[in-house]
């Protein structure tokens, strides 16, 4: 864990470029920091390596002062990866790899194998790229490797200045998903810097949002998007920022909150009263009981009470049996297809316990489109 | 003064021994000089990357020992130390500190910021990115330097006869007295061809010490 603690950088005695900033890192995770330029996010960042070292405050690594540790030693035991990537161009790709196992004196064995384990994992092989020299590789490889080498000396945390922002889109990508997937296997605690919103919500287990050398709001991607703390995080993010991500997206964002039931034994009549009295055009079925955790049985929507001839039926007589719920955090994406893919116009959505809170419905679905449409203009 | 070209080749085939003595003195007295401008020059020219304010001083005495001329420089280490081939050398060592300091200045200065701040963050100390990395990055521009310092060191050499230090500088001189052109022209000759001579050598370990990696493209 890293423990960011009041921490003041002043260069001039004016402006603290970073300015009691607290911030703590958890074990395992990507936490992006993000915010305009100049607010302070390589300062930072470059002070848990003591590249800079802080005004005041203190930063601790699992709950030792990092002034305590010897510089050299505490780097060593620091991934570093910077935008300019910083290969050695005079070495090859397996000695760049290998530098840092090499100054601390690993043996030359567990290096050479540490190398063909890090080239296999970032899919550059041993055999055709080690003995190359970084001039010989391209971009989105070259980045690679940097992220090897930051890997190299096995350290907990890594530190990611910008990684992927000098390389071009679908580089930048593939890359993306790339340190997503070492991650799921090495769960290393990854400080990561950048400029790009969506790279942040895509790469950040948290996201810490800066300004002027202080964090604004530190919170999940998901928490930020739904909750922005003020006007500045809504605007950096950007209003229809949680449409753009639609993974984002859950069950529990898009139903109809206003869900009504009905007992399986009430009458048509009843219905069509309810219908009315909560204006709604679907009702769920439950057994007669009034406990929160009702079983659902079926569905009954506005069109199979239309011509019903037999007054004696009841709601268990005609409702909808064959529909499926939903849970709350399931991404919109899988409630769409299993909807389309099963003809479903009405999915009900349930708590962790079980617990009926709410219904999706087309009116729901296009409620949430319209919400990012534009209003102003006029058809 | 009359020239003809068989007489010169005469003069040559007669002479060649003394001629070749007097290079090899020539070539040892300037090499030797190099060779402490390296060792002196280097590491001042490492020194003066990491300070400014030494780096403006060093750079300035440097330059103005460049600009005093290369007779004048002999006549004042006369009147100082005396005559003698100490004395030819420290002069032809003094010469060729200019280049060598501000080359290494150069070299390792012109390193890519990035590549010394990845080297850093990852936790390599001062030295071992001088010589792991700057040093390697910056052996052409360094070379450079040494190549300038052993041309020109050579050519200044042909003064040194004026102390009574002997090589290349003997042959000519005797030549300009006896107005002799042949033994002028041997003398000047012999000079230019040592001068190409240690070029060729030092572009050959020149390319001996460069990485691979910074020739490919
Ligand atoms: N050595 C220094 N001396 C004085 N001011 C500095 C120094 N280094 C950085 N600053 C200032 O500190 C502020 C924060 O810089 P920092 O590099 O941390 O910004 P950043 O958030 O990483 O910006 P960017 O997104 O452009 O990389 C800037 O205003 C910068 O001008
Ligand atoms: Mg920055």
């Amino acid at each position: 864990m890293i423990e960011i603690k009041g921490v003041v950088k002043n260069y001039d005695g004016v402006t603290n470029v970073v300015d009691n900033l607290n911030l703590t890192i958890n074990d395992g995770e990507i936490v992006v920091l993000i915010g305009e330029s100049g607010c302070g996010k390589t300062t930072t960042m470059k002070m848990i390596n003591r590249l800079i070292e802080p005004t005041s405050g203190a930063i601790e690594i699992d709950g030792k002062d990092i002034k305590q540790f010897e510089k050299i030693e505490l780097r060593r035991n620091i991934g570093y990866v910077i935008q300019q990537i910083g290969l050695f161009p005079h070495l090859t790709i397996g000695q760049n790899i290998a530098l840092i196992p090499k100054l601390v004196k690993k043996d030359a064995k567990e290096t050479l194998a540490r190398v063909k384990e890090l080239m296999e994992m970032i899919d550059l092989s041993y055999d055709d790229y080690a003995e190359r020299y970084p001039g010989e590789l391209s971009g989105g490889q070259q980045q690679r490797i940097g992220v090897a080498r930051a890997l190299a000396n096995d350290p907990d945390v890594i530190l990611m200045d910008e990684p992927f922002s000098a390389l071009d889109p679908i580089t930048r990508e593939q890359l993306q998903n790339e340190l997503l997937k070492l991650q799921d296997e090495l769960h290393k605690t990854i400080v990561f810097v950048t400029h790009d919103i969506d790279e942040a919500f895509k790469i950040g287990d948290k996201v810490a949002l800066m300004k002027d050398g202080a964090i604004i709001q530190y919170d999940t991607p998901e928490g930020m998007l739904k909750n922005p703390l003020n006007d500045f995080v809504e605007n950096f993010i950007g209003q229809d920022r949680l449409w753009k991500t639609p993974d984002m997206l859950k069950a529990s964002d898009v139903m109809e909150k206003n869900v009504v039931t009905i007992g399986a034994n009430r009458s048509i009549v009843n219905a069509i009263g309810i219908m009315r009295d909560r204006q709604t055009k679907v009702l769920v079925v439950v057994k007669n009981t009034p406990e929160p955790k009702t079983e659902i049985l079926g569905l009954v929507g506005s069109n199979r009470l239309r011509g019903v001839e037999n007054g004696d039926l009841k709601m268990k007589d005609i409702m909808k049996t064959d529909f499926r719920s939903t849970h709350k955090d399931d991404c919109l994406a899988t409630v769409l297809t299993m909807r389309k893919e099963n003809n479903l116009r009405y999915t009900p959505v349930l708590d962790d316990n079980g617990s009926l809170i709410g219904i999706i419905t087309d009116i729901s679905v296009l409620n949430v489109i319209t919400d990012v449409m534009p209003v102003s203009e006029d058809y | 003064m009359d020239f003809s070209f068989s007489k010169f080749i005469d003069y040559i085939v007669n002479n060649w021994q003394y001629v070749l003595e007097k290079s090899a003195d020539h070539m040892s007295m300037s090499l030797t000089a190099v060779a402490f401008s390296c060792l002196i020059g280097i590491p001042l020219g490492v020194i003066i990357t990491r300070n400014k304010k030494v780096s403006d001083v060093i750079l300035g005495i440097a330059n103005v020992i460049q600009t005093v001329p290369s007779l004048a420089l002999f006549a004042f280490m006369i009147s100082i130390f005396g005559i003698g081939r100490t004395n030819a050398i420290f002069a032809l060592f003094l010469y060729a500190l200019l280049p060598i300091i501000k080359n290494t200045y150069i070299g390792i200065k012109n390193v890519e910021p990035a590549i010394t701040q990845a080297a850093t963050g990852m936790g390599m100390t001062k030295f071992q990115i001088l010589y792991k990395v700057e040093m390697p990055l910056s052996v052409a521009v360094i070379m450079g330097g040494i190549r300038i310092a052993t041309v020109t060191g050579i050519g200044v050499a042909t003064i040194a006869t004026l102390i009574g230090a002997g090589g290349l500088g003997d042959v000519i001189y005797q030549g300009i007295g006896m107005a002799n052109l042949q033994m002028i022209l041997t003398g000047a000759i012999a000079s230019a061809v040592l001068a190409l001579f240690a070029d060729f050598v030092l572009g050959k370990v020149e390319k001996k010490l460069t990485s691979k990696g910074l020739t490919t493209n």
